[in-house]
């Protein structure tokens, strides 16, 4: 089991003081528009490594109009253990984290703690621009291996190295193949483990009693194929010299890569699906990852499911809710009114939120108020 | 704070070095004020020397005193294995293992286009003068292991390709670690165990 059995939220964002008591079970959250029931998840998304899931300065978490700063307090329980944790942002500064009251790295999070999500600006993952499923694809990676994260930022600086060369029209054979020899390195980490993940989704979406539809996924690269090796692709990039000169950028690369998805039981695009299936696709991959993760590590993420509602009709909500329930995840799914989760009953805790004068004030119930 | 102007600039000069703030400037000062005669002079008396002859090493880029260092002119260094280091720092660090018995390149950075140093900003053509000038049969790169530490690296190391051994501190020098943070026993460690590039 992993959960937040205690949750206090200072001068975070819309909170000033909020305080939750919590077992292992789903966390149903609701109240009205901008009560601060995101701000909540949110919060949560921060024990996991990263800049959580609305990808935001520890600046813009801090509670305006104060603005000194703001720290959450977690105790983490996994499996027998429990674990303190700090995560706090002094004066606007770069956020910190204590583990049992010692500083540790963010990024030593992911050994304690996994946390994915599904948010509704997600919804329209499926018809946008590449790069956020690019995004979403390598969070997914990165929930199963913590070093996509090094591998990540590791061709992302030798890129922007190598653009700047190509921008200034360098033209200095060894400074590229300085470069480009490390590209390679990360790119092809990155590459495998992306394909690895998407083979680890697949298998748990086939070998799980889901009512929801699997995706068919696959890794596109637009024109042309990723190398396979190092050394293909040390020798594709000083191919691409001459091209990527006069575009101004590098062309080639994990960078450029696609995640596709197909309704595999109608055989259609993702992106032609219905808005309500698009989102069906999307929590059968978010199920899906939890998993695999817990098959992975014996133990289940919290899964942060914002708004996951909206697009679901009465019975894919109860899906969704045995789903979990199966699962042993704390979920935590907001939602506008209980009624939304109905389904639930006593399998879950409730928490409702409302804005009293600008501050969030939470109240917790044994069961959602009707 | 000390109601003297000149006891003031004092402190915000010194507050302006690396390990000292301002608490510990002021008690610094306080200090030397009160030992003047055994360290205020003699400090400054001796900061005036060294601000006069201090200069970098025009053959490796160490600070010394002289236009050629010591480590440059002693008898006693093997001459044919240079260990290469992007600062002076790095240099210190590993003399203070004192493992190495070969001389030193101090680049003086690393390559990053993103912050406009090239090869030519970089004592990267000394170096090249220096493998035939000095007849060198190794060089021993320990630049730290970021990218653009490690780009570095790959760069001189395809400059020097077929015409010297290129060696790499071993693993050991950890991912953003700089030479200078780490202890003699790793260093040695790492020398020990180099690898060809
Ligand atoms: N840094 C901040 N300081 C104070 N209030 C904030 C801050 N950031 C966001 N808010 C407020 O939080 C509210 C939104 O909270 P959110 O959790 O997204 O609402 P919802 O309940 O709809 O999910 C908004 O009213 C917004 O103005
Ligand atoms: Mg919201
Ligand atoms: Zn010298």
């Amino acid at each position: 089991m992993l959960y937040l059995n205690e949750l206090t939220l200072s001068h975070f964002r819309s909170h000033k003081f909020s305080r939750l008591h919590l077992d292992g079970r789903p966390v149903a959250i609701y109240g009205a528009n901008g009560s601060g029931k995101t701000n909540i998840l949110e919060a949560v998304s921060l024990f996991s490594p990263g800049r959580g899931m609305r990808r935001a300065s520890a600046s813009d978490m801090t509670r305006r109009p104060e603005a000194l700063g703001w720290k959450i307090t977690g105790t983490l329980t996994r499996g027998h253990r429990s674990y303190a944790i700090d995560i706090k942002s002094e004066n606007g500064a770069a956020r910190r984290v204590d583990l049992d009251e010692k500083p540790i790295a963010q990024t030593a999070l992911a050994a304690l703690s996994q946390v994915i999500w599904l948010v509704p600006n997600m919804d329209r993952l499926w018809t946008e621009g590449a790069e956020n499923r690019r995004r979403f694809l390598d969070r997914m990676a990165l929930s199963f291996d913590a070093s996509h994260a090094e591998a990540s930022l590791a061709y992302e600086k030798a890129m922007r190295e190598r653009n700047r060369l190509l921008k200034d029209q360098v033209r200095d054979p060894h400074w590229y193949r300085a470069l480009e020899r490390q590209m390679a390195q990360s790119g092809c980490q990155i590459h495998a483990a992306r394909l690895h993940t998407l083979a680890q989704i697949t298998a748990a979406q086939n070998n799980a009693d889901t009512a929801f539809p699997a995706a068919d996924l696959a890794l596109d690269q637009g024109q042309g194929d990723m190398p396979d090796t190092i050394d293909d692709f040390i020798t594709a990039l000083a191919d691409s010299r001459g091209q990527d000169l006069a575009a101004g950028r590098t062309l080639i690369g994990p960078h450029r890569s696609d995640m596709l998805g197909r309704y595999a039981a109608k055989d259609i695009d993702a992106k032609d699906c219905s808005t309500g299936e698009q989102k069906a696709l999307l929590v059968s991959m978010i199920l899906a990852n939890a998993r695999a993760l817990a098959h992975q590590t014996q133990t289940p993420p919290m899964i942060l499911l914002d708004e996951v509602s909206a697009h679901l009709d009465a019975g894919r909500r109860a899906d969704l809710y045995d789903e979990i329930c199966a699962l042993g995840a704390q979920a935590w799914l907001t939602g506008t009114g209980p009624e939304l989760f109905h389904e639930l009953g006593s399998r879950a805790q409730y928490i409702s939120v409302s804005d009293q004068g600008g501050i969030s004030e939470i109240t917790q119930h044994e069961a959602a108020a009707q | 704070m000390a109601q003297n102007r000149d006891i003031e600039d004092l402190i915000d000069l010194m507050a302006k070095l690396p390990g000292l703030g301002p608490r510990s400037a002021r008690r610094a000062v306080l200090h030397l004020i009160r030992k003047r005669g055994q360290l205020l002079a003699p400090l400054a008396t001796q900061m005036q020397r060294l601000s006069d002859t201090a200069r970098e090493c025009l053959n490796c880029g160490n600070i010394g005193t002289d236009d050629v260092c010591d480590l440059c002119t002693k008898p006693d260094r093997e001459n044919g294995t240079l260990c290469v280091v992007e600062d002076v720092a790095d240099l210190w660090a590993m003399e203070r293992a004192s493992v190495f018995k070969g001389r030193y390149h101090v680049l003086g950075g690393t390559l990053s286009a993103l912050d406009g140093v090239g090869p030519d900003d970089l004592r990267i053509p000394k170096l090249l003068d220096r493998i035939i000038t000095e007849n060198v049969s190794e060089v021993i790169l320990a630049l730290n292991a970021t990218i653009d530490g490690q780009t570095t690296a790959h760069y001189i190391a395809d400059q020097l390709e077929h015409r010297v051994t290129v060696t790499s501190l071993a693993q050991g020098v950890p991912i953003g670690g700089e030479l200078d943070y780490l202890d003699d026993g790793t260093i040695t460690a790492a020398l020990n165990a180099r690898r060809k590039l």
